[in-house]
């Protein structure tokens, strides 16, 4: 029996349905039941007049001196996470290695690096240094590794192997064609991805702070608890604006590397 | 490539990129009173963790399959609310449709700006406004997956066949027409492929969204940390993701039966 399209798409968006209402079905609603509009406006109205005065007050805990420190904790976890990511790339591409058993156990590091969500390692730092942005740093640099290793692989694997060759035709030895050949192809992606992931690496840093970090995110938290909105509103505004600028920044950046 | 722009001629361009680099290096090593001391005496805790989490608690699994199917049920559902709401979005944030860069721009600016928001803060917020629970973790889903899926939706608009909208302005459709005849048939099954990816990422996500108390296995994975049991924190990673495996697997083979 052929069915027609019609019929199969009708059958498909039919079958979607009924798993999106089982889903549905499942789902404790009862939030919205204590939701009030009034307070809802109250908020959004006070959302919408950031606190101005608390941006810059020219002590270390404004929400100015924050946002730097939530920058540098990105810069620095970035730079751990770049500089560590490059010898478990070297372990883990293919390329590289006669042996298929070496570059196996390289991904599975990064995998079991990448699987930890950046909280996790942040709540296993603080209890190695101590609260506050180091722990931040490493726990966003641990992280950056097992991010960074892959794509640095998967940049490696999928490289040009014309100029290794040529490199080998001449005698080349491993280490020469390294810096000859491929090093010169690959540093150009590799510091994109670095600054792509600096980036990512300022979001995660102000989020750090909800668990004691540092960065932003614990003057955050603590004005969300305390309902001053138009404190959280400032401090939204001044990450959002952060990373859009950072974003325009490593986005020319990384079109001048190409 | 000329001689003059081998690195013999170029040298102080490059130095003066390492200097800036080291520089900001430094100034962030200093900012951040990083103490590589302090970690090296410390790091016998490391291998406490590392000895506890290696030892992950299997007994514990049974107790997380219904938080797990929460999970995915609120990923489920808030992928596709924040598809179906990011596909107008996206359609508007593309001159392809509008015809009017200034709306495009506007679009645009609002879509970034949504983006940027990291979705624990975001998680974080709707907490403090809608309330604790499952439902909030619903709305914080769709609108983590509007903002990533917007951008890769008007990514893929931008890259369309133009000629069927010429065809299809030239027997007089209005734009509304030709948003749903000539653009959506070409980026349907982008969209569908995007769904899927977005649905990884958030049940990859759903870890930190219990942090925020907003359902689902991360409220799992908090109570373990909380209570320092990281023989349950292991078992509850790993699991999350096996599961992460199985669905980018099943994703991965509908996306490519989409082609």
């Amino acid at each position: 029996m052929k069915v027609s399209a019609k019929c199969k798409h009708w059958m498909t968006a039919l079958i979607v349905l009924a798993v999106l209402v089982w889903c549905a079905a499942d789902i404790d609603w009862s939030t919205f039941r204590y939701f009030s509009w009034g307070s809802f406006r109250g908020t959004m109205a006070s959302l919408f007049q950031p606190d101005w005065s608390a941006f810059y007050t020219g002590s270390t805990e404004d929400i100015f001196s924050l946002m730097i420190m939530t920058i540098a904790i990105g810069f620095f976890g970035t730079s751990i996470g770049t500089v560590l990511a490059i010898p478990f790339t070297l372990l883990s591409a293919r390329n590289l290695w006669k042996n298929p058993v070496v570059p196996r156990i390289g991904k599975f590091i990064l995998d079991v690096l990448r699987a930890f969500p950046e909280l996790v390692y942040a709540i296993i730092f603080i209890k190695v240094v101590g609260p506050g942005p180091f722990a931040g740093v490493l726990a966003i640099g641990i992280h950056q590794v097992g991010m960074m290793g892959k794509l640095f692989t998967e940049e490696m694997e999928r490289m040009d192997e014309t100029a290794v060759e040529a490199c080998h035709a001449v005698g080349a030895n491993g280490v020469q064609t390294m810096f000859f050949a491929r090093i010169p192809q690959l540093m150009p992606i590799y510091a994109s991805l670095a600054l792509n992931h600096f980036e990512i690496a300022v979001r995660s840093a102000s989020t750090l702070g909800l668990v004691g970090a540092g960065g932003i995110g614990a003057t955050l938290i603590f004005a969300i608890q305390a309902a001053r909105w138009s404190r959280v509103s400032i401090i939204l505004l001044t990450v959002i604006m952060t990373v859009f600028l950072l974003d325009l920044l490593t986005g020319w950046i990384r079109k001048k590397l190409r | 490539m000329k001689i003059k722009d081998t690195v013999h001629f170029q040298w102080y361009k490059s130095l003066f990129v390492v200097v800036i680099l080291a520089l900001c290096l430094f100034g962030s090593i200093w900012y951040t009173n990083a103490d590589f001391k302090q970690l090296a005496g410390n790091i016998g805790q490391v291998s406490v963790f590392l000895r506890k989490l290696a030892n992950p608690d299997f007994n514990y699994l049974n107790r997380l399959v219904d938080p797990m199917v929460k999970t995915l049920k609120m990923s489920a559902l808030g992928t596709v609310i924040g598809v179906l709401l990011a596909i107008p979005f996206a359609f508007l944030a593309t001159t392809v449709v509008t015809d009017n860069p200034i709306v495009t721009h506007i679009f645009r600016f609002f879509l970034n700006i949504i983006r940027t928001i990291p979705n624990l803060l975001l998680a974080a917020l709707l907490v403090a406004i809608i309330g604790i629970g499952e439902a909030t973790g619903v709305v914080t889903i769709a609108i983590f997956t509007f903002g990533v899926t917007s951008q890769l939706i008007f990514e893929a608009i931008e890259t369309i066949d133009l000629s069927p909208l010429e065809a299809a302005m030239a027997v007089g459709a209005n734009k509304l027409k030709i948003a749903v005849w000539a653009v959506w048939p070409q980026v349907a099954s982008s969209v569908a492929s995007y769904t899927f990816y977005a649905f990884e990422l958030n049940v990859r996500a759903s870890t930190v969204l219990g942090y925020v108390g907003a359902g689902g296995i991360g409220v799992k994975l908090n109570e373990a940390l909380g209570l320092f049991r990281y023989e349950r924190v292991s078992i509850i990673i790993l699991f999350i993701f096996a599961v992460v495996v199985v669905v980018d697997a099943i994703s991965e083979a509908i996306r490519r039966r989409l082609k």
